[in-house]
């Protein structure tokens, strides 16, 4: 059935018939002429000086074309991994920013650094060849906490970065904020971490690099969320290839969550390797290499501080914290915890002054950058987490407090002290809808009930807001962004008006070809299965910054909406034309433009089927064709919010937590696809309930190990660790964009570990807990039981 | 993966013969553990003997009163075999648990007490209802079988046949499952055969062990009551990211009363 399928419906993921059929095509899947296979040798030390790293085993394995270190790339002039946003530090002097060689030389400076590159005929030959590779190690002595860090006599990552400090950042009022901690009638005080994740998207990287002697052309098959960014970053600044001499291809990428946003070095050097070599080279990442090569995320270490009034009130906000870069700036690593966490310490609330101070450190791990959520979770774990210890030491319901401070819906838009202005937004909404649906007031009850089983039951609440669709390009170049980051959309309108889009986001399981497909069938009247998207190919999509922060709707979605509006107004264009008809009298409706007041009209079909075939056009105002290119550059971030209540049940004989309810009210704007929303938030939720319970990437202190460094040990939330969600929304429109989305891809994120922990903490209320730090783990929950119970036995 | 040599013998004598024959060769059971390990290429045998061509290795029966398992017999099938559940409850709980899907329609328990991983739910059952584990060359008691981490009896080429379980009164694995792989954290099977108890522990140390004390307890009152004065020594346990051995003393105790309980009220 041909049908026009809109924005509100909820069709099935058109991409799914591919991806459940077995039929994706995954840069793993494809393979070249002559292709050859690639495999790294990487550190086994945290920190230690490559004294020599010796090839000629490696080399003289049969079927072994050729082992590359990090001298040959340096000999051959190939440039650092850049940064695609750097920042300033208080004293107005840029980030500290050391080069970020693709293979390492001189020195390793975490376990995975990638030290040679073994390139064979087949993947075992490459393999037994890198195990060949000698590298004589000088080990030094490495660090892997932020605090230790930073202390005097620290190990030294780079001789000319002093202290690890790569950048000492701060936004805000410090004396607004100081005065009005002077005056105030509480402080409400904490010290928490937030824990280092990796990502783990079920497709690991991947990257084939081809090089054609005949026309000079590179082509790169990365497993990526922005091709074109890799083109601009890869080409122009690491291996100085021009734009136009490498087309960059990410195919069906199998989940990004942010891991895949960052120009990596193993991209760069299969490329390199393929002009070396002069053919495809292919390396695919091993699981429990990806553990130790794709970039890390979160890993905070904070003080906040909280001055209230009497009423409870707030006054002002006071944050330190310590961000872990890891060993090499990762591109967008400085950014997210400076720029995007400190704006969002607002939250929901009026605080009339912030003030936070960001200290971005090196140490001897794997790089750290965006993770779903990238700085804004962080930023409303510490926010939330100060309001609940408020409201419980001032003795005010963790709720009403909320509700004393929010924003009120009338406020809006509403200046924040951090930069940001939200343009829309009803918390007041959000929260008192949640507060229903997770039946609060019948909480004490069930509560009396678990502890009658010798159970604790606790309740949690987390507010959030966050700043998306990346990015407004004028701000974000005052914050640092060393591009603008607009996104564009090509409707192509054939003879047939079958519609193919072009559009420069990249779908990695969000369902794009599904919600921009829907955008089309509404705007222009086309069947929803007449729709198709095309995207992640530098050679077919004109330019676009890819896919993160959700933006991909936001922005990208923008720039379809204008582009449809072009296509109506050229098809009105030809409908005047050939009905001969005043323009203004042209009216598009339901796939069909007419003259108004009359019953002459012609289809959307028609109209793209005579557009290519004209004889009689007036060319200087009316051209034959019906393709629209628009791009879009944001005026403002959007920000989607919420209120997500918790449930959790502790066991305290084994200190297990189960959750029992999670009810979530969120504020996404307009929705296009109520399912994929659903589905956005689902897992969204879960990934952020793995951030709270389960997940932990840990070193050891001493050798810089990596102890969670596969799935034996590093814990990812699983189906049966879930309750069913109970999930509404309550939209308020953006005022700012097209079609009043605000995005919703990180909000389940941002909203759940503050409301889990927030539920733990009130679970554990009898024994005069007041903070758990993340993840929640049974050991950790039942040492917590274990030394309150002493210290209450004590007292 | 490095390069084999793959073997399919279809009798256990054949298989013994060709693990003799050359070096470097091992059996192949459900290949759980040591597929993984070969493609890590932390394992490299030049031989694989693949016992999966071998009739009547797996399955399972009665033999008198002994519960009889083929070493081959996969976790899915002992859990749900209909003789089991209706003689040994337990232990087809205990293989449902173990794992995910995937994972227990290829893992045998031949593969499992072989392999002896120390946080292996198996090893607690052969090793608490004092089953004999039959080779091609001999029967060894389950008391001298598990040496110590990923050691056994076992001789380099002797091939496990079958598992034989003397029926209890009454028995009960309560496991603590390590949040991250699913394996035992903290395991305690109960088994309870006239005035005996034995009690065996999983998860906890570099290898399954009888737990003496809570043994003893168990003797005198078969009662989750019992243990509650009893408390484990913490310092020959293991501690690792997910539980230090204060914690995994804990859950040896917790899982111990709780089994006690189950197996007082089997359902
Ligand atoms: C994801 C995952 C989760 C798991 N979770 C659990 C869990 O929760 N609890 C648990 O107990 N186990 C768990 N296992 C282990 C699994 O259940 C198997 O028991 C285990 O992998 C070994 O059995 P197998 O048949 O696969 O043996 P294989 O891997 O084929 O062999 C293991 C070893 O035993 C040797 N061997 C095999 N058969 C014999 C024999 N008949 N005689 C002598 N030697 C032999 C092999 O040479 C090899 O050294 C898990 C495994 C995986 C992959």
């Amino acid at each position: 059935m041909s049908e026009v399928i809109g924005i509100g419906s909820s069709p099935k993921r058109k991409e799914d018939a591919r991806f459940v059929r077995g039929r994706g095509n995954y840069v793993a899947d494809i393979k070249r002429p002559n292709m050859l296979v690639g495999v790294f040798h990487r550190s086994e030390h945290a920190h230690a000086i490559l004294k020599s790293v010796d090839v000629s085993a490696a080399l003289a394995v049969p079927g072994v074309r050729a082992v590359f270190t990090g001298e040959d790339m340096k000999a051959d002039n190939v440039g650092g991994l850049p940064v695609g946003w750097g920042i300033k530090g208080k004293d107005g002097e840029p980030m500290k920013e050391p080069p970020h060689p693709p293979m390492a030389h001189g020195k390793v400076r975490y376990v995975g650094d990638a030290i040679a590159f073994v390139v064979a005929e087949t993947e075992e030959q490459a393999q037994a060849a890198s195990e060949l590779v000698v590298v004589d190690y000088e080990v030094l002595p490495a660090v892997v906490g932020l605090v230790d860090a930073l202390k005097p006599g620290a190990p030294a990552i780079y001789d000319e970065v002093e202290n690890n400090l790569c950048c000492d950042w701060h936004l805000g009022d410090a004396p607004a904020v100081e005065a009005a901690f002077r005056s105030a009638a509480h402080v409400a005080s904490i010290e928490l971490v937030n824990n280092r994740l990796i990502g783990n998207p079920l497709e690991p990287r991947a990257a084939i690099g081809e090089y054609d002697f005949a026309t000079g052309q590179y082509t790169l098959w990365t497993t990526s969320q922005f091709p074109h960014v890799v083109r601009l970053l890869m080409g122009e600044m690491v291996l100085h290839i021009p734009q136009h001499k490498l087309r960059v291809v990410a195919p069906d990428v199998g989940g990004g969550f942010g891991v895949k946003q960052f120009h990596y070095a193993e991209e760069a050097v299969v490329t390199w390797a393929a002009g070396r070599l002069g053919g495809a080279v292919k390396w695919v990442c091993q699981r429990s290499e990806g553990f130790v090569s794709d970039a890390h995320g979160r890993d905070h270490v904070t003080e906040a501080e909280l001055a209230l009034d009497e009423a409870g009130k707030f006054l002002a906000m006071r944050v330190k914290t310590l961000a872990n870069m890891g060993a090499y700036l990762s591109t967008f690593g400085p950014n997210i915890p400076t720029n995007l966490y400190a704006p969002l310490l607002s939250g929901v609330y009026v605080i009339p002054s912030i003030y936070c101070e960001v200290k971005c450190v090196f140490t001897n791990t794997v790089p750290v950058d965006a993770y779903r959520g990238a700085g804004r979770p962080e930023a409303t774990f510490v926010v939330e987490r100060l309001v609940d210890l408020a409201a419980r030491e001032m003795g005010i319901d963790k709720i009403e407090i909320r509700k004393r401070n929010m924003i009120s819906r009338e406020s809006y838009p509403y200046q924040t002290p951090v930069l940001v202005e939200y343009d829309s937004g009803d918390p007041r909404g959000c929260l008192d809808r949640a507060e229903v649906l997770a039946d609060v007031a019948g909480f004490e009850a069930r509560r009396a009930e678990a502890a009658s089983r010798g159970k604790y039951l606790g309740l949690g609440i987390s507010t959030y807001v966050e700043a998306c669709g990346l990015a407004p390009s004028r701000l974000a170049g005052q914050l640092g962004a060393r591009g603008g980051l607009y996104e564009s959309a090509t409707v192509r309108v054939h003879p047939s008006g079958v519609v193919t889009v072009l559009i420069g986001t990249h779908n990695h399981g969000q369902g794009h070809e599904t919600t921009f497909a829907q955008i089309v069938s509404d705007h222009l009247g086309v069947p929803f299965e007449d729709v198709s998207i095309v995207c992640g190919d530098t050679d077919r999509v004109q330019f676009g910054m890819g896919t993160y922060g959700s933006r991909s709707l936001v922005v990208g979605g923008a720039a379809l909406a204008k582009a449809n509006d072009k296509v109506i107004l050229k098809g009105r264009k030809i409908a005047a034309h050939q009905l001969e008809a005043a323009l203004d009298d042209i009216i598009f409706e339901k796939g069909e433009f007419s003259v108004a007041g009359t019953d002459r009209k012609k289809s959307f079909v028609e109209i793209a089927g005579s557009a290519y075939v004209p004889f009689d056009y007036p060319l200087e105002t009316l051209e034959p064709g019906l393709e629209e290119q628009a791009f879009y550059d944001p005026v403002n971030f959007t920000y989607p919010g919420g209120a997500h209540f918790a449930e959790v049940e502790i066991d305290p004989e084994t200190g297990v937590v189960t959750i029992m309810r999670y009810t979530a009210v969120d504020d996404v704007g307009t929705v296009i696809n109520p399912m994929i929303v659903h589905g956005q938030l689902h897992g969204g939720i879960a990934q952020g309930i793995g951030q709270a319970l389960f997940e932990h990437g840990v070193y050891d202190q001493t050798s810089g190990q990596l102890l969670s460094g596969s799935f034996m040990d590093y814990c990812m939330p699983r189906a049966d660790n879930l309750p069913n969600f109970l999930l509404e929304q309550h939209s308020t429109t953006c005022t700012h964009t097209p079609m009043g989305v605000k995005g919703c891809g990180e909000c389940g994120t941002i909203g759940s570990p503050a409301a889990i922990i927030s539920a733990v903490v009130d679970a554990l209320k009898p024994l005069g807990v007041s903070h758990v730090d993340m993840p929640a783990t049974p050991n950790h929950i039942w040492n917590i039981i274990r030394s309150s119970s002493a210290r209450l036995a004590a007292e | 993966m490095k390069p084999f040599a793959y073997h399919k013998p279809d009798s256990v004598s054949a298989a013994v013969a060709l693990l003799a024959a050359h070096a470097n060769a091992v059996p192949l059971a459900g290949g759980m553990t040591l597929v993984p390990t070969m493609k890590q290429r932390l394992a490299g045998p030049d031989h694989i003997v693949d016992l999966s061509g071998i009739a009547g290795l797996s399955g399972v029966s009665m033999d008198g009163g002994t519960l009889v398992i083929g070493a081959s017999t996969r976790h899915a099938d002992v859990a749900s075999s209909e003789l089991v559940l209706a003689k040994l409850p337990a232990l087809a709980r205990l293989a449902g648990r173990i794992g995910d899907q995937q994972v227990r329609h290829r893992g045998t328990i031949g593969g499992s007490i072989a392999n002896n991983d120390p946080a292996a739910d198996y090893p607690a059952a052969v090793l608490a209802l004092g089953a004999d584990i039959v080779t091609d060359r001999r029967s060894i008691r389950a008391d001298d079988f598990f040496i110590d981490m990923f050691e056994t009896a076992l001789e380099p080429g002797e091939i496990v046949t079958s598992v034989r379980f003397p029926l209890p009164d009454a028995a009960a694995y309560c496991k603590f499952a390590n949040p991250a792989s699913r394996y035992a954290l903290a395991g305690v099977f109960v088994a309870k055969t006239g005035d005996a108890v034995r009690v065996a522990v999983t998860g906890a140390a570099s290898a399954v062990f009888r737990a003496g004390d809570i043994e003893t307890a168990l003797s005198e009152s078969f009662e989750p009551s019992a243990l509650e004065r009893i408390s484990i020594d913490a310092s020959g346990l293991m501690a690792d990211i997910h539980a230090d051995s204060e914690y995994r003393a804990q859950l040896v105790m917790v899982m111990a009363r709780r089994a006690v309980a189950m197996a007082l009220s089997p359902g």
